[in-house]
């Protein structure tokens, strides 16, 4: 029989008092990882300042305990304070398995997390499995998603990895769970003296729908140009979607921000409809918008790699076709 | 001012759809991808060269890569940089992160005292972004990724660094160890005095005996992380392709959309 896993964790991530969807799609994750593991359970870290009122969101969404750490030192992240917290955390519960936020600071975090500890961490995982010999899989990309690698940690623990927001599905949450909370103290904190001192967040909410809530997006690349870039976002608007972009837009700045970049090193989506214009099909790009319902792509090359990724291709200048596609879609939303 | 600059050299990203798995021997086949320095990494050396030029000192690069990096390496001293270590080692074939930046810290620690370490915040190859930090954490430095904004005012370090949509700001001192984002500058254009001038400037290579290490600690041996199968990631999709007037794709696009449910 296999023997039973530990404890999966997911280090949850707020920022001014809201939970980051992606902590909530990892504690899915989690529980499944769990229930591989011979029924262990998962746990959820909730640090900050004043935030007890979300580990009710996160056993919704799957943590059977929530330990949750509310102080005002940790108020703003800070990775060293963070950090120190965590590993004191970890070296008390052990856990198995650690996931976190593959973004900026969960990245920050977690490195610095796996250094202190001189354990493994598998960064940006597109997968998470246990296999047949109950060994924890992690699956990471490797130049810009062209490549996947398997990533194993046999000796060191707990095994750490992090995921991009919008790897894994969102579980739905169910009030009716119920789970433990446990709260625990920042001792390591007591005297410390950080050398660094965070001043301020500023974070502002894109306008528009955001790019991974969208149920169309409309993308364009460097095919588009300046000039007929306004039609994709007179599309995305009929369509009731948002525009999305690649590195090239973004550079020229045809997109308004990096909030709207797809790809290994933007957003994760997977939209019903992807429909995408003068887009080359790089790896870069479409790790990002692979796991897309419908793939529409419109080329003028007929051997443009993103026609191996679409399910339908069209063959045609952007440039022109943009304005004539738009055309029909307003003219079926007029009807 | 002493500062250095990790750089690794990576296949350029031009080339990564080229890059395939050998069906028998599983390996992975990247032959004829040109070598360049991690794009994200001149952002590094350009924000080094910037504050050598506003306080005088000495930029040194650090690399851990195989030996046919030189050439790619001398690229950084032709942008400006003053000496190269090459930290190169059959026993370091295999580090994970961790394992490198064990490397990179023991050849930093050799060379010298540093007030600043700069890295990229993450490679194009690989991309973890975790050695900013746990390089940090190894020379137990202060550390900080992803910056977009890095200005020393007397002696406070005043930094911004990306997150989602915004940024944090922070202050701190020196000596640390930073990442750097590629917003945060414009590297430099490598001018052909710079080649000529870069050939005669230091390049040192150290192995693992040079640094002190055991090997242990380095490569595949020292890494918690352990590699397991490599895969092509399945895509399959079979583009049918819509042809006719602009009129009528646009037509079939608009039917698609009603069928998939986005239009009503
Ligand atoms: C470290 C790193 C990370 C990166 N991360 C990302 C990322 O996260 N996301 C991302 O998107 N990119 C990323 N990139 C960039 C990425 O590698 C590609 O360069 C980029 O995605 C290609 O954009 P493109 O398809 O618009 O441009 P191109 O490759 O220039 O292709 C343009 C396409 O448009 C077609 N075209 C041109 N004109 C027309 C026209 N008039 N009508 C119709 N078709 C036309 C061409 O046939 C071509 O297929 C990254 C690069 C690096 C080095
Ligand atoms: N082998 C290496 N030698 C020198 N610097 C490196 C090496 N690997 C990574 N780095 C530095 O660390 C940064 C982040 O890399 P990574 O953690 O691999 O995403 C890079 O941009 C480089 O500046």
């Amino acid at each position: 029989m296999r023997k039973q896993l530990g404890a999966v964790w997911v280090i949850a991530e707020q920022t001014g008092g809201r939970l980051a969807e992606v902590s909530l799609e990892l504690l899915g994750k989690a529980r499944e990882l769990a229930a591989l593991g011979g029924g262990s359970h998962t746990s959820a870290v909730l640090m900050g300042s004043e935030i007890r009122h979300l580990s009710e969101e996160l056993i919704a969404c799957g943590a059977d305990q929530v330990i949750l750490i509310d102080d005002q030192r940790l108020e703003l992240y800070q990775n060293d304070t963070y950090a120190l917290v965590l590993e004191a955390l970890i070296n008390k519960h052990q856990p198995e398995i650690v996931l976190c936020s593959a973004s900026y600071c969960g990245s920050e975090l977690s490195a610095t997390v796996a250094a202190k500890l001189e354990t493994g961490l598998a960064a940006h995982c597109v997968d998470l499995h246990i296999n047949n010999r109950g060994e924890f899989v992690q699956v990471v990309p490797a130049f810009g998603g062209m490549v996947l690698g398997d990533i194993l940690c046999p000796k060191s623990r707990p095994q750490m990895a992090s995921v991009k927001p919008g790897m894994f599905q969102k579980p739905d949450r169910d009030t009716t769970r119920t789970g433990k909370l446990i709260k625990e103290t920042v001792a390591v904190l007591e005297g410390y003296k950080s050398p660094l001192k965070a001043v301020r967040v500023v974070q502002g909410q894109p306008s528009g729908l955001p790019l991974e809530e969208a149920e169309t997006v409309v993308a364009g690349g460097w095919g588009v140009g300046a000039d007929a870039w306004c039609y994709l976002e007179q599309m995305a608007e009929a369509l009731e979607g948002a525009v999305g972009c690649n590195r090239p837009a973004l550079d020229e700045g045809w997109a308004k921000g990096e909030h709207a970049m797809i790809g290994t090193s933007g957003k994760t989506i997977r939209p019903q409809v992807y429909i995408g214009f003068g887009v080359s099909g790089s790896a870069h790009h479409v790790v990002g918008m692979k796991d897309s319902g419908v793939v529409i792509n419109i080329n003028k090359d007929p051997q443009a790699p993103v026609f191996q990724v679409s399910d339908y291709g069209v063959v045609a200048d952007v440039k022109k076709f943009l304005p004539v596609l738009l055309e029909k879609i307003r003219e079926q939303r007029g009807k | 001012m002493k500062i250095a600059v990790c750089i690794k050299p990576v296949p350029d990203p031009k080339h990564y759809d080229k890059i395939t798995i050998n069906s028998e021997t599983k390996l992975l086949e990247r032959q004829g991808i040109p070598m360049i320095i991690n794009p994200v990494d001149k952002n590094a050396i350009e924000a080094a060269l910037q504050l050598k030029e506003q306080l005088s000192g000495k930029v040194v690069l650090v690399s851990m890569a195989p030996p046919d990096a030189r050439e790619t390496l001398k690229g950084g001293l032709a942008m400006g940089a003053d000496e190269a270590y090459l930290l190169s080692d059959r026993a370091f074939i295999g580090s994970d992160t961790l394992a490198t930046a064990r490397v990179l810290a023991a050849g930093l620690k050799k060379i010298g005292e540093f007030d600043l370490i700069l890295t990229g915040s993450g490679s194009a190859d690989s991309g973890t972004n975790h050695i900013p930090s746990q390089l940090g954490e190894l020379m137990r430095f202060p550390h900080l990724n992803s910056l977009i904004e890095l200005n020393l005012e007397i002696s406070t370090l005043k930094m911004k660094t990306k997150i989602e949509n915004g940024h944090l700001e922070y202050e701190g001192s020196l000596p640390m160890v930073v990442g750097v984002a590629r917003e945060i500058n414009n590297p430099r254009y490598t001018s052909l005095m710079g080649v000529v001038m870069a050939q005669n400037k230091p390049f040192i290579t150290w192995g693992l005996s040079d640094l002190g290490l055991d090997s242990a600690n380095t490569g595949l041996a020292g890494s918690p992380t352990q590699p397991g199968d490599l895969h092509l990631p399945r895509h399959g999709r079979k583009a049918e392709m819509l042809a006719g007037e602009p009129e009528d794709i646009a037509g079939k696009i608009v039917a698609i959309l009603r069928t998939a449910g986005v239009l009503a």
